[in-house]
């Protein structure tokens, strides 16, 4: 157990924290690199070249991510990442059809903070928000969202693929029932772009988050995807120079675009591929990790869930004391958001598990950079971690950690 | 490739004030930071190591301006940061410049307009007489400096008059930030805009900096991120580099008393070829890299159309949006004839700007000018 870490004494942590951010690909980053200094034209000055050969870059980005979810190039909105393009798609969703005696949102417990938030700021605003619970395995129950909607919802808002447990919702239903009462549907699929096939078309989303970040693009930049037919509108966040056809006004940033353009097409053509070589790792890490370790406990339905995504309880155990214990491993809790509180996991709770099984549970995200050696190294190192803590080794409070 | 090479065998960037080439230094931590995986709200060591490039670039903006680092609040942009600055603000009677920027007066559709003299600069006189005719607590918008005159406001008399008031001062820093010392406490200012890509530093990035512990209510929610006050994930490379081009800024103030002596000689040598030419705002306090000149009788599209053929880069003012050549408001506000504001053009220089480039600009403007008075005559 010593050798395993002594085997790499001054590495960098192995990272698998891959759904709070994943590291830009280099072919991302040199994709962008001449747009933040030769190439440094505002795509709105079309009086001249720089401008231009700027516009032209952000077009060409638009339609590499239109291609990824197979949507037209002008249904995507440019955004400083997935949080705005919530915020926008929720906020400006529920705010427009007001006017036409909406006042329904619909939601899940579930959401990542930003959905959640948006809701309570429309609460305030006189909304209706219904906040539906989900299953042990973190699934939506169609009968419960059916109940929930009626003809005076305007959104129903459910993400594609779950940021802590992975579970990938059934989108293509959720959104069936939504429309069925004539509500709009939108999907924070921030985890899901990129890793699992979407189509747009095929789903039947009006609304989708998307962020570069998640997907080995650049941080700063996401998109929000905004049906053209039937057109699903919605009132901007905030106004200004009328840039994004008035629905997102600023400068747009050339080289988080062109990165996240460049994401995109790489998410394209690996993704098939990608998917299965996580699988196999994911297989790898699970059974290496119960080979070693007795009672481990994976949050979430066991296949419906993304390939790189494993969410683990340990009985007994508390997270932080693992997380010490474990310096070679970049790992976390939860959703980064909230990591720096590090307590329970507002998810679990709400799929039912208990404080003090939440209270040991680790998120672990394997990504398009993770080896199998890593993966051998993650586990031989967290395996040695929870026997020596079981067996009464140090805690937190031992560590001096607080 | 860029399209005018083919017909232009020199380039002259003359388009400051619509976005400014990113700085080296800049560049260099944008490149540096994208090596780092972390996301800054992580606890361990990757999400730290990001955490600490976050924080050091919050110091450096907050210096920019005079502020503490807990009062800058990072943000997309100078749009959002005046839109998160009105918003905030909204149960407040707001007073507003006719000259501000669009993200100004689109996001505060029911603000006062407070007229501008024939100069360009906020009617301090009529500010007084709009405060006074109403008591309930009010917001002033007033810019630093025009993005199309460059006209330098008098903010802090601005300010002295908006706190005899009970007023707060808002104040959209982004054309004047890193070109002119910009400290906001002796402006007397409690929120100030800043946008990273005018003073040097990515697209995508910006400031909203709160002075005095004012509570904003946030325009996107979510993890909690920036005290709360805006969430989403931190773009840790574009906050990296607009802390080095503040930092550059700073240590480049020198450099600007150079750009204003190139744009007097280059309007001193276009008042020569073009003795009925106007240049606006010539009366007030402007920056040193700003000129807004009309041509009588040549529409703005045509002066920048030709002289991008040349190779010269200006614009037709602001370069939101359309891209699309509209009327200025700015120029309108200030009483310019319309059919002479129609004529106006942008010019704007910054810190690597040449005498050469100037040169270019103006043999491609003065044959232009020659054209014209052939045709006409």
């Amino acid at each position: 157990m010593t050798g395993a870490i002594a085997r790499r004494p001054n590495a960098a942590p192995v990272y698998l924290d891959n759904h709070a951010t994943t590291p830009c690909d280099p072919r991302v980053v040199e994709a962008m690199l001449p747009w933040f200094s030769e190439k440094f034209g505002n795509p709105h000055s079309l009086t001249h070249a720089y401008g231009r050969e700027a516009e032209q870059a952000v077009e060409q980005a638009r339609a590499q991510l239109a291609d990824l979810i197979g949507a037209d190039p002008r249904e995507l909105v440019f955004t400083s990442g997935a949080t705005e393009a919530n915020n926008m798609a929720v906020k400006g969703a529920a705010r427009f059809h007001r006017q036409f005696g909406k006042d329904g949102v619909v939601t899940l417990a579930t959401e990542h903070k930003c959905v959640l938030e948006s809701a309570k700021a429309l609460e305030r605003d006189g909304f209706r928000v219904a906040v539906l619970p989900v299953g042990r395995d973190g699934l939506l129950d169609l009968d419960v969202l059916a109940r929930a909607i009626d003809d005076k919802t305007a959104i129903v808002s459910v993400m594609a693929a779950h940021n802590e447990i992975g579970v990938i919702q059934p989108i293509k239903e959720i959104a069936a029932l939504a429309h069925a009462k004539g509500a709009l549907f939108h999907s924070d699929a921030a985890q899901a772009v990129g890793k699992i096939a979407l189509d747009v078309g095929d789903l039947g989303v009006d609304l989708m988050s998307i962020s570069g970040h998640k997907f080995y693009g650049p941080k700063g930049i996401g998109a929000l995807y905004l049906r053209r037919r039937p057109r699903a509108r919605i009132e901007p966040l905030f106004d200004g120079g009328g840039q994004e056809r008035g629905m997102r006004s600023g400068t747009l940033p050339v080289p988080l675009i062109v990165g996240l353009g460049q994401a995109a097409a790489l998410a394209k053509a690996e993704m098939v591929g990608e998917a299965q070589r996580l699988l196999a790792l994911r297989a790898r890490f699970l059974a290496g990790l119960r080979a070693k370790v007795s009672d481990v406990v994976l949050n979430g339905h066991a296949e419906r869930r993304l390939p790189g995504n494993l969410n683990l309880s340990f009985p007994g155990l508390k997270a932080i004391d693992l997380m010490a214990a474990c310096p070679g491993l970049a790992l976390s809790t939860g959703s980064a958001c909230t990591a720096a509180e590090v307590e329970p996991s507002y998810v679990l709770r709400v799929l039912g598990v208990g404080d003090e099984l939440a209270a040991g549970s680790l998120r672990i995200g394997l990504g398009r950079f993770t080896t199998a050696t890593e993966v051998d190294f993650a586990v031989d190192t967290l395996a040695a971690a929870v026997l020596r803590l079981r067996a009464g080794g140090m805690t937190s409070e031992a560590a001096g950690i607080t | 490739m860029l399209q005018a090479s083919v017909v232009a065998d020199r380039l002259s960037y003359l388009d400051w004030n619509a976005t400014a080439p990113v700085r080296p230094e800049a560049a260099a931590a944008v490149a540096h930071a994208l090596t780092i995986a972390g996301n800054a709200s992580s606890i361990h060591r990757a999400g730290r190591a990001a955490r600490h490039l976050l924080e050091g670039a919050r110091a450096c903006v907050a210096s920019l301006v005079g502020a503490r680092p807990d009062e800058v609040v990072f943000t997309a942009g100078g749009t959002e940061a005046n839109a998160l600055a009105l918003r905030a603000f909204s149960d407040r009677r707001i007073l507003a410049s006719a000259i501000e920027h669009d993200s100004v007066l689109a996001n505060a559709p029911g603000a006062v307009r407070v007229p501008v003299t024939r100069d360009g600069l906020v009617d301090l006189s009529a500010l007084e007489q709009l405060l006074a005719a109403d008591n309930r607590p009010a917001m002033v918008s007033l810019m630093f400096a025009n993005n199309e005159t460059g006209a330098i406001q008098p903010i802090a008399e601005a300010a002295q008059i908006a706190h005899r008031h009970g007023a707060l001062i808002h104040c959209d820093g982004v054309q004047g930030a890193g070109r002119q010392p910009l400290d906001m406490r002796r402006l007397g200012c409690t929120l100030m805009t800043l946008s990273a890509h005018k003073l040097g530093g990515p697209t995508g990035v910006g400031a909203l900096v709160v002075a005095g512990g004012w509570d904003i209510v946030p325009l996107i929610r979510g993890g909690g991120q920036e005290r709360g006050r805006r969430a989403g994930t931190e773009n840790v490379p574009g906050i990296a580099g607009f802390g080095a081009a503040a930092s550059a800024a700073t240590a480049d103030a020198a450099t600007w008393a150079t750009v204003g002596m190139l744009r007097v000689q280059a309007e001193d040598r276009l008042a020569a070829i073009a003795p009925d030419a106007v240049i606006y705002a010539a009366a007030a306090p402007r920056l040193p890299n700003t000129i807004c000149i009309s041509m009588p009788g040549v529409p703005a599209a045509t002066q920048v159309m030709a002289l991008d053929l040349a190779g010269v880069m200006v614009s037709a003012g602001a370069a939101c949006s359309s891209g699309k050549v509209r009327r200025s408001h700015v120029l309108d506000a200030m009483g310019v004839p319309e059919r002479e504001a129609e004529c106006a053009i942008r010019i704007s220089l910054g810190w690597s700007t040449t005498a050469a480039e100037i040169d270019h600009l103006v043999d491609a403007w003065g044959a232009l000018y020659a054209r014209t008075r052939v045709s006409a005559a």
